[in-house]
């Protein structure tokens, strides 16, 4: 039975929203809307005066094939981020499940990662592999490969992938852990007697009944990849080489206050928002008729 | 089709000893109830044979080899859960034929199977459903039906009823009989409650602190218990003990004398079981009635003997006695009385 509590009157009820609807408005709509209607206007470079021009940022932009590039770009990134961080979380979530001694020391070393600020772990990344001084470069030069990720753009993407997804997995393995061990003993039981294995048991039974904790880090990992990861991609490559790591969001960052583009910056974001919120309903619409609650 | 042996088995949890040495011969076809209360060891025992927990020592043999080492699918087993552990993502033809579909069996021949089962069971028109959709009856008989559509060697059931409804209970235990001695498996059953532990048994084993008070056919632990906890446990309402002296005139029970059957000189415990009293003007028995529970076919009356023990006697018909302190005097026929060692428990003659 649901509950509800009927008020009399507005002004309880219109106290009691006031603070989700200022913080709201405040840091949201007000900006959305801002963003909308600077999107509508080309600023002179000085900033002291806009001229109008309806829809032309919007179309400039998708004209503009650097643009489109970074919609590939971002697509690959926002793929490879969810899986490398997802994946092994789980992977490790369930080794940690499997343990029954010592399974909290493993845990709360496997969460540290999470604790360490996005921009901090690029700078961390970048050292390791800095062409000149990092280790992990020094090593592969050692074994014959030359790492370069300031001139490789596909080496600039993966390190930037794992270098996002490192401190993730730790975030989604919290997840992962807390669902499996919410999968009642008995269900894995009774499927060993029924004669499946455990891997065969993983991916039949605990895999579908992970199924909302699944569908739920794959929203906040796809919306966190496309959001979360400037910090990282800014120390570690700016968006170079020649772009090949410039995901929107870094590019509504570099074409607004490094090219002073407002008006293309601020339809971009417009634009992202719409992506974002797209994919959002789609992820509802069409996976979560597979989760079982 | 399968018999199961247990062999001295023993389990440890760290340093706790839980199972102390059960030692059982199930033969082909039995049903056996493994009965006592919380905390006794008998749903480790059951897991024990499932091979959910490993045996600390001692060996277990289904159709005679040896499955200590075997892994639960290798030991052709079957397993009814308390709480059912259907799989919520299937429906329920899916939850029955899941075992099947391991196994590797073409798709047609798991749909006739799960077919079969589902008519056994009631279960025809829901075999689209999902667990959540069912009610507790019905769950229940879908973990039976994947139960069954396995066609095991042996049934292993943990207390499997105990979710139930009273009077789904009554119904489910004699559907679970019947289907079984249909079937001819072999099947171990765990509960707490001693009218299952009566009712379906062939034999019952009376479980407490990790040992074996009894094994036997439910009839010969209601006239025969061999401990005196086995005595308590079994029979409703519980048997009344009281601590008595025995010598040449009879058996001293405070103020009282009753008769002594076997002539046991010393201290013993005597029981006495509600049902067994009858009243008797010259009885030697005299109970203060504080509280009758009227069921209709008999009538529980609880009271205090002189000594102050408490006591229960249930006679048959009803007895308008009232609930303050009426006297009544009750007499028991000498081969009703159970006498046991007062150290021991154990019986004595």
């Amino acid at each position: 039975m649901e509950k509800r509590v009927t008020f009399r009157g507005w002004f309880l009820p219109l106290c009691l929203i006031a603070p989700q609807i200022v913080i709201s408005a405040v840091f949201f709509f007000f900006p959305a809307g801002q963003a909308v209607w600077q999107s509508l206007f080309i600023p002179d470079p000085f900033g002291l005066s806009s001229q109008f021009v309806g829809l032309g940022n919007f179309k400039y932009l998708l004209g503009d094939p650097y643009y489109r590039a970074s919609f590939v770009t971002t697509a690959i990134f926002s793929t490879l981020v969810t899986l490398a961080s997802m994946i092994p979380a789980l992977f490790l979530a369930v080794l940690a499940d499997r343990l029954v001694k010592s399974a909290g020391v493993y845990r709360t070393l496997l969460i540290w990662p999470y604790a360490v600020a996005p921009a901090v772990a690029g700078v961390l990344w970048m050292f390791m592999f800095n062409t000149r001084v990092g280790v992990v470069a020094w090593y592969l030069g050692q074994l014959g490969y030359d790492w370069n990720h300031v001139l490789d753009g596909t080496e600039a993407m993966g390190l930037v992938v794992v270098a996002s997804s490192w401190g993730r997995i730790s975030y989604n393995f919290l997840f992962f852990f807390a669902a499996l061990q919410a999968v009642p003993r008995s269900i894995i039981e009774a499927a060993a007697i029924d004669g499946a294995r455990f891997w065969r048991r993983f991916f039949t039974i605990v895999l579908p009944l992970l199924s909302p904790t699944t569908f739920f880090l794959l929203v906040v990992n796809i919306v966190y990849a496309f959001f979360e990861t400037f910090g990282v991609i800014h120390t570690i490559t700016a968006g170079g080489p020649q772009q090949a790591t410039t995901i929107l969001v870094y590019k509504v960052f570099s074409d607004g206050f490094v090219g002073q583009d407002l008006g293309s910056s601020a339809a971009q974001s417009v634009i992202l928002l719409g992506v974002v919120g797209l994919l959002t309903v789609l992820q509802f619409k069409y996976i979560e008729k597979r989760v079982h609650y | 089709m399968a018999t199961v042996e247990l062999d001295d088995i023993h389990k440890r949890f760290g340093a706790e000893e839980v199972i102390k040495g059960v030692s059982l011969t199930v033969a082909d076809g039995e049903f056996i109830v493994i009965v006592g209360p919380s905390g006794c060891g008998k749903s480790t025992l059951l897991r024990m044979v499932a091979g959910l927990e490993t045996i600390t020592s001692g060996e277990l043999r289904i159709n005679g080899l040896r499955a200590n080492e075997k892994e639960p699918m290798d030991r052709d087993i079957a397993m009814v859960f308390q709480n059912y552990a259907l799989y919520p993502h299937m429906s329920v033809a899916q939850n029955m034929g899941y075992g099947l579909k391991i196994a590797g069996l073409p798709r047609d021949a798991i749909a006739a199977k799960v077919a079969e089962a589902a008519k056994l069971l009631q279960l025809k028109d829901l075999l689209d459903r999902k667990p959540r959709q069912l009610s507790g009856g019905q769950r229940q008989r879908v973990a039976m039906g994947r139960a069954i559509v396995r066609d095991p060697a042996v049934f292993l059931f943990d207390e499997p009823l105990s979710n139930l409804d009273a009077k789904l209970r009554v119904q489910m235990r004699l559907e679970i009989r019947q289907l079984q001695a249909d079937l001819g498996t072999t099947a171990l059953y765990v509960t707490h409650d001693q009218v299952e532990a009566m009712t379906m048994a062939d034999r019952m084993i009376v479980m407490n602190a990790g040992r074996a008070e009894q094994i036997g056919t439910p009839l010969d632990v209601y006239e025969r218990p061999s401990t005196l906890f086995a005595a308590q446990f079994i029979g409703s309402p519980a048997m009344n003990v009281l601590p008595a002296e025995g010598g040449a005139d009879g058996l001293r029970v405070a103020e009282m004398v009753l008769p002594n059957p076997a002539a046991i000189t010393g201290p013993v415990m005597v029981g006495l079981r509600p049902e067994h009293l009858y009243p008797d003007p010259e009885g030697p028995i005299g109970l203060r009635v504080r509280l009758a529970e009227p069921l209709g076919a008999n009538t529980l009356l609880h009271g205090t003997l002189a000594s102050g023990e408490a006591f229960t006697a249930s006679l048959a018909g009803v007895h308008g006695i009232g609930q303050g302190g009426t006297m009544l005097r009750l007499s028991v026929a000498p081969e009703n009385i159970h006498l046991f060692d007062a150290a021991s428990g154990r019986r004595l003659g």
